[in-house]
């Protein structure tokens, strides 16, 4: 066995499919943390929006009453929906109640955890399957050898969370919507002296994580498994969360530290696959690991926005 | 007045005492499962074991509770000890080995209610614990012999859960059913280190289909994943635990289904008898706890159906041993 063996080019497609609700997710994180909010409620907005997603899918295929393309578009809309709508309780719970973030996130994972499986049971009863987004051969381009399998064969919500990466990168850079979401994460009180309001960009940036949250589960339950099952994210929201951290709130090293770790992900998936006798567990842990050591060394380290975790209130 | 109110009192004795005899007949189980009971798998083999159980000794000589999803293993220590507590139940089940140490805590303390678990082989030395496992070995062997005569391409891949228990047991099995037919294919085995992370267990699939496989199976409740993945690539797959033609659609094959209330009916008898706990119990081939069904749309030749047949009575019989090194090793 050598490294031929090892790192072939699916295992670069892999790390690229698995990297994509991370992508979604930790984006959407990065917009609410740069404003100030931390939302560990992400992995439970990612299942609400997979099992809407999914469960609008599987009811308009099921009905016969549009084309595949249309019912799995109205599958993304709702889940974008589904995420935004609980970006938004999230917001006020937070925001305008002013509630400890940290418990308020944590509550939300829980509702969404819950809720999704009350509905599944309720609504689907045993896990069924539903025809997803379908990998998009390019002419041409998928037929290269190498690059045409790790670039040119991926479903659509693979190419619009990588090109949700400079698109986030630019707004939040380069736009005064973004300087307002740094301002206001950096220093509420200036922000708010300077005209800005700081609930309505709070509200705003934690909706938008939230949809982002929503697409990320849709990814999962209507493009790369095509079903729903009861916690069918196995917490990927948390790692979403970890890797804004790590990535250090800006969204090119937020997402190369979804790659990397899926990258990892994919590399132990193959290794044992190829038959090297390494212990399961330690490859199991291996992505995990590395990804840490990687980010501590390798990525300047940013200051977390200063307001991050604290509610706004004027004149305090 | 007083007189009436005595007389009441009595009747209102008797009835209680009646309903309370009638209660008494019943026969009581608190089950608890890791994931759902439609899980397509291990908890959805107890679940229908019991709705088993109820079809055949009726609802009004047994009743069962259940609380399934329970992977956080605190959750399921709290819901141990009520149905413990409670004295409501003859018999506790605590369906996962991640389990065990809790059975172990509870059943020194409540040591007149019954505790089941599995699937491990440890009663703890105590006399009101049951545990059970399955062979799935036999599955795997059974299953492997199956796939080694359908593969085209000379590689198979299999996506476990954590190398433990049946997971392990079946992974062994399989590729010793596989090599029994040709050394030569290939058993790609992949233990993803989780019962439940679908998307991994996903990409596990699809690494094994990008490295050639033509044939998939798994075990856990995290294979509708590998399964999704082996429709959509037109793969077969041959499952274990529950039925699940349902989902492989027109490309599954056989499943090695999970008869717990074989022995559930064995430990009800003994309890009803008095003996709480001490056994250990074996799901098996031979003891028809253990049934391979194939998919509903598969359409298997005769010579493969013989070759299958031939198997599992090679097992029964002892002719077959799955895993040698296991019989050595006992």
């Amino acid at each position: 066995m050598g490294l031929d063996d090892i790192l072939t080019a699916s295992v670069f497609a892999s790390a690229i499919r698995l990297a994509t609700p991370y992508i979604f997710s930790a984006l959407g994180e990065t917009f609410a943390q740069r404003s100030g909010v931390l939302n560990l409620g992400v992995d439970g907005m990612m299942l609400m929006g997979a099992f809407t997603g999914f469960y609008a899918v599987y009811l308009a295929q099921q009905s016969e009453t549009m084309s595949e393309p249309v019912s799995l578009l109205l599958g993304v809309a709702v889940a974008l929906i589904v995420g935004g709508l609980m970006g938004l309780a999230m917001a006020f719970v937070s925001v305008t109640l002013k509630a400890k973030q940290g418990i308020s996130g944590i509550g939300v994972y829980l509702f969404g955890l819950g809720l999704s499986e009350l509905l599944f049971q309720q609504w689907v009863g045993t896990p069924k399957s539903v025809s997803g987004f379908p990998r998009i051969n390019f002419p041409v381009l998928t037929d290269l050898p190498i690059v045409g399998e790790i670039f040119f064969h991926h479903n659509l919500l693979v190419y619009v969370a990588f090109a949700l990466v400079p698109i986030s990168a630019f707004v939040l850079n380069s736009t005064t919507f973004g300087l307002m979401i740094r301002a206001v994460g950096q220093n509420p009180e200036a922000a708010d002296a300077m005209g800005v309001s700081v609930a309505r960009v709070r509200f705003a940036t934690t909706t938008i994580g939230g949809m982002l949250a929503g697409l990320a589960g849709a990814s999962l339950s209507i493009a790369l498994i095509n079903l729903f099952q009861q916690n069918l994210t196995a917490g990927q929201g948390f790692i979403a969360v970890a890797l804004v951290y790590f990535g250090g709130w800006r969204p090119w090293t937020v997402a190369a530290g979804a790659m990397l770790f899926s990258f990892v992900n994919a590399l132990q998936l193959q290794i044992k696959v190829v038959g090297a006798d390494i212990p399961s567990e330690f490859a199991v842990m291996a992505p995990y690991v590395i990804t840490i050591i990687a980010l501590v060394f390798a990525t300047k380290r940013h200051e977390q926005p200063t307001a991050l975790t604290k509610p706004y209130e004027r004149g305090e | 007045m007083k007189k009436i109110l005595t007389i009441g009192l009595l009747v209102l004795l008797l009835i209680s005492g009646m309903v309370s005899l009638a209660h008494d007949d019943v026969f009581r189980i608190a089950a608890l499962m890791p994931s759902a009971t439609n899980d397509l798998a291990f908890s959805q083999s107890m679940y229908d074991a019991l709705v088993a159980i109820q079809a055949e000794l009726g609802e009004e000589a047994f009743e069962f509770t259940i609380q399934d999803s329970t992977y956080i293993v605190d959750d399921a220590a709290v819901a141990l000890r009520d149905w413990a507590a409670s004295g409501e139940y003859q018999l506790v089940i605590a369906h996962g080995s991640q389990y065990g140490p809790i059975v172990e805590e509870l059943a020194a303390e409540f040591s007149d209610v019954s505790f089941a678990w599995g699937t491990r082989q440890d009663t703890f030395g105590m006399d009101n614990v049951y545990s059970y496992a399955a062979a799935s070995d036999e599955g795997g062997y059974f299953n492997g012999v199956l796939a080694a005569h359908l593969t085209e391409t000379g590689v198979v891949g299999l996506v476990g859960p954590i190398e433990v228990g049946d997971g392990k047991l079946y992974a062994d099995g399989f590729a010793n059913g596989v090599a029994s037919v040709d050394e030569d294919i290939e058993v790609n085995i992949v233990f993803i280190g989780s019962f439940s992370d679908v998307p991994l267990a996903t990409e596990a699939a699809e690494t094994h289909i990008a490295n050639g496989a033509d044939i998939l199976t798994g075990t856990a409740q995290m294979v509708v994943g590998p399964i999704a993945v082996a429709v959509a690539n037109d793969v077969l797959w041959f499952g274990s635990d529950a039925s699940q033609d349902e989902l492989s659609e027109d490309i599954g094959v056989a499943f090695q289904i999970y008869k717990w209330e074989v022995l559930l009916l064995d430990m009800i008898a003994n309890i009803k008898d008095g003996i709480l706990g001490g056994e250990y119990y074996k799901l098996t081939l031979a003891n028809e706890g253990l049934v391979m069904e194939y998919d509903k749309d598969f359409e298997a030749s005769e010579e493969l159906i013989a070759i299958a047949d031939a198997t599992i009575a090679g097992i029964v019989s002892g002719d077959i041993v799955p895993i040698p090194e296991m019989m050595e090793e006992e």
